[in-house]
């Protein structure tokens, strides 16, 4: 049996699964010390279902943890980052396009050196030896120990970044690195960024995930955990520590894979309703689709695969006001169940007028039997149209497609949405997010460029695919059961040999024990 | 149109959109320019000055600049910064006389910001204007070549301080198979000079007050959002142009065509299904088609804009659902003779069929 937790701003949501059937499940208030709500979610869990706890095979957890800490500015480490590309690049430093006070948070420290790629693979400048270990002996002098290498060109060719992290570790035996290549895609601003933001996270991802293991040994629990990934894939806890940034956005993606779970759809469009916003996202093959632009972490453009979602003000906790009618932005949040009408507050809120309406009934639904008919009308009709445009506006093409409603706030969609062939509120729909942990498989993935004049189309995408399938069997994928599930070839436009960017993503299962 | 004397932190932003808006949705993306710009201002400590085309005395020299190549290497191998600056100074070395003032290579997209940068380091004023207008996808589809100013001598530099002068070429399209061959020699992006010429050339060629505007339609952007009022609407009024259609894009087609990015997208009116328009693009939007009939056509520009926020929409970037606006602004007269028809018409983008019926100033 599986346990998946999503650990969200709000709440802590945990779910018990036996194969493909939810045996239990709790949704408990998020914790200052996460560590305490993981626990009260676990015994939950356990509690509600009276297992054994050696039957837990293992514990996948999502949390937004990290994204957090860089929102919020805090737990951050002072970190060095090292850029490979001299003499290019000189005109835009590392760091270059964060916001000050973030910047001010980890030091600001960077180092430029010689090395680097061309997009075809030839070397900017040689690799210099003598230059990484100065660099390095300066960090050490400053007492930093989190070190971030960037190189140009390095998702095409990683071998710079691997020679100076070695000399960097030779220098500083204690140092945390983290290479850019092995977290994001070409786009060099970006990609550094992402590594930098990683580096400067690895302490708080250590001691977090350490707290983490210590909520499943005072369960009792000796089952392996594993941490869910931006792309719906899993990560165990050691490659957790080492890569927290790749859990960045794996809240919406959790959700959506388990919208996709629980309805048993790969193709449709998932309305994820909480209490303050709407988060509206595409499932294609299974998985959520990824946004194509750079988004923003914390004020940190980065170029992260995160699913491209889009959000609307609009919750169970969201405030009506009349004169003129709006629906939200502002909520109650969390406080709903204080502050809403139906529970004796005086906010009136979304929930209130669906329970006012009579098409759900929860609480005390006479204390809303004063709302005018009128009232209630205008609320659906614009609730019904800010959830058709938003749709309409994540669908790839005019045809229908089936609609997902998860969230706890699933109740405010009670019409139709337009453009949707079918309209699936499924089983356990509140802690699909949760679910969506517990089934998580393991991917990896390739991105490079290729010059189809050096080997023809089909024996680029063949290495492209086998390469993709080799690092999900690394990340822990059965071999037995990886498969390929998105190819995209980008041909370069201006550049001659026929280069093209070649990007295949292949997941597999769990290897079991 | 207010006269613009220097190009300050202010303007920075101002100059990104409004040089997204003249790139009538190619041109490349300014986010790199505008913090390569940002961060020049802040290490010089001043404004960069600005000219008028008439400042420039008959007998000074000038010379255009950009950077020719991939974007998608652009945003990977970021340039040394001083490229455009050392092929400047090679020049001036060569010809023995010293430049007056820089020109931009072409005002849409991100070619607009990068002179500005150049000149700071070069400490030389730019001049307000530029051969293009808007951008377009080929170094000949300029008014410096089609008015007959000489490419040579032009040259390339690289971050490796690598400067390369054409001292004779014999045409603008050798121009640019030469200039294409070696930038992917260099790496795949390069600065370029081109072309050099007196003042009195630049004059009788150059497409006046481009820079101004650019600046006036971002500023106009960025104070309807501020006001609530909206935007494109506000361009339209700017530039004497007008919102051709306002509705959501239903489908979008590519396809890479001997290295360009060409493709057709189709929007629907909101509120009405009926009400089509078809715009075709290569890199930059080409022709708009309302319901069948030819409305709009280049060398007159269009551009597709959020219809909330006025963002101008990249060719890459139009997919299914947006909203969007459409809007067509006249071309510059420097673009509009026969002369400039052949080169930048529809007939030079395989359109043989369709003639070119200019926009009509909507207002004055």
């Amino acid at each position: 049996m599986r346990i998946g937790i999503d650990v969200g701003g709000t709440n802590t949501d945990a779910v018990l699964m036996d194969g493909t059937t939810v045996v239990s499940s709790t949704k408990t208030p998020t914790t200052p010390n996460v560590t305490d709500g993981i626990t009260t979610a676990l015994r939950g869990v356990i509690d509600e279902s009276g297992i054994d706890v050696s039957a837990i095979d293992g514990v996948m957890i999502g949390t937004t943890h990290f994204t957090n800490a860089v929102v919020e500015r805090k737990h951050l480490t002072e970190t060095a980052c090292i850029r490979l590309g001299l003499p290019a690049t000189v005109c835009l430093p590392p760091m270059v396009d964060w916001p000050d006070e973030l910047r001010d948070v980890i030091g600001g420290h960077y180092y430029l050196a010689h090395g680097g790629h061309e997009f075809d693979g030839r070397e900017i400048s040689a690799f210099d030896e003598n230059e990484i270990r100065g660099i390095a002996q300066q960090i050490a002098d400053k007492g930093i120990k989190a070190v971030a290498i960037s190189s140009v060109f390095s998702p095409v060719n990683t071998v710079f970044e691997e020679q100076a992290a070695a000399i960097v570790q030779d220098v500083i035996p204690d140092a945390s690195l983290t290479l850019s290549s092995s977290i994001g895609r070409i786009g060099l601003l970006e990609r550094e960024n992402a590594a930098i933001m990683n580096a400067c996270l690895r302490e708080l991802a250590i001691r977090t995930i350490e707290g983490f293991k210590s909520a499943l040994e005072t369960m009792n629990i000796d089952a392996p955990f594993y941490m869910s990934q931006n792309d719906g894939t899993l990560m165990n806890a050691d490659f957790a520590k080492e890569y927290p940034v790749l859990t960045f956005a794996s809240g919406p993606t959790n959700s959506m894979r388990g919208a996709a779970f629980l309805s048993g759809l790969k193709d449709a469009i998932v309305v994820d309703v909480g209490g303050t916003t709407t988060d509206i996202g595409v499932l294609q093959h299974g998985f959520p689709r990824v946004a194509a632009l750079a988004v923003d972490i914390g004020g940190v453009r980065t170029n992260f695969r995160m699913p491209d979602t889009y959000s609307i003000g609009l919750g169970g906790g969201s405030i009506i006001s009349t004169d003129p009618l709006q629906v939200g932005p502002q909520s109650v949040g969390y406080e709903l169940t204080t502050k809403g009408r139906i529970f004796g507050g005086d906010v009136l809120t979304t929930t209130d007028i669906i329970v006012a309406s009579g098409k759900e009934d929860i609480a005390d639904q006479s204390k809303v039997a004063d709302v005018a008919a009128d009232l209630i009308a205008g609320v659906e009709d614009a609730i019904e149209e800010m959830v058709n445009i938003a749709v309409d506006r994540m669908k790839t093409s005019a045809t229908p497609v089936p609609v997902i409603v998860v969230g706890g706030g699933s109740i405010l969609i009670q019409r139709d949405v337009a453009g949707s062939s079918e309209m699936v509120k499924p089983d356990h729909y509140p802690v699909a997010n949760a679910i969506g942990a517990a089934i998580a498989q393991v991917g990896g993935e390739c991105d490079r460029i290729f010059s189809l004049a050096e080997m023809n189309r089909d024996e680029a995408l063949e290495q492209a695919k086998a390469e993709a399938s080799e690092k999900a069997v690394a990340a822990g994928a059965d071999a037995s059961s990886v498969e390929i599930v998105e190819v995209e070839e980008v041909p370069l436009a201006y550049l001659p040999g026929n280069a093209t960017r070649i990007m295949v993503k292949a997941v597999g299962n769990l290897k079991e024990g | 149109m207010t006269t613009l004397r220097e190009i300050t932190h202010d303007d920075v932003l101002a100059l990104a959109i409004g040089a997204g808006v003249l790139g009538t949705g190619g041109g490349g993306n300014t986010y790199l320019g505008r913090l390569r710009l940002e961060r020049e201002l802040n290490i010089q400590g001043h404004p960069c000055p600005v000219i008028s085309a008439d400042d420039v005395p008959d007998d000074a020299l000038v010379c255009a600049v950009g950077t020719m190549g991939a974007p998608t290497v652009g945003v990977e191998k970021i340039m040394a910064g001083h490229e455009v600056a050392l092929a400047v100074r090679a020049l001036e070395k060569h010809l023995r006389q010293d430049m007056f003032a820089i020109v931009i290579g072409e005002i849409g997209g991100s070619n607009a910001i990068g002179p500005i940068v150049s000149a700071l380091q070069l400490g030389l004023p730019v001049v307000d204007g530029d051969p293009m207008g808007r951008a377009f996808p080929e170094l000949q589809m300029d008014t410096f070549m089609i008015y007959g100013v000489s490419p040579i001598p032009m040259a390339l530099a690289d971050s490796h301080e690598n400067v390369v002068i054409f001292e004779h070429i014999q045409s603008a399209l050798q121009a640019e198979a030469y200039a294409r061959s070696l930038t992917i020699e260099m790496g795949g992006s390069a600065a370029l000079v081109m072309p050099v010429m007196t003042g009195r050339d630049m004059k009788a060629a150059i497409i006046r007050d481009t820079l101004s505007l650019a600046i006036d339609i971002g500023k106009t952007v960025l104070h309807a959002r501020e006001t609530h009022i909206d935007p494109a609407q506000a361009i339209a009024e700017h530039t004497g142009g007008a919102v051709l259609f306002r509705g959501k894009i239903v489908d979008v087609e590519r396809r890479t065509v001997k290295g360009f990015a060409r493709g057709n997208m189709t929007l629907v009116g909101f509120g009405d299904g009926d009400d089509v328009m078809e715009i075709d693009f290569q890199n930059e939007n080409l022709i708009a088609r309302h319901n069948g009939e030819v409305v709009c056509t280049v060398p007159d520009l269009i551009t597709i804009v959020d219809s909330e926020d006025g963002e101008p929409i990249g060719t890459e970037s139009l997919r299914y659902g947006l909203r969007v606006a459409v809007l067509a602004m006249p071309a510059p007269d420097e673009l509009k003779t026969p002369q400039a028809l052949a080169v930048v018409g529809p007939s030079a983008f395989g359109y043989d069929d369709v003639i070119f019926k200019p926009l009509i100033a909507t207002h004055s």
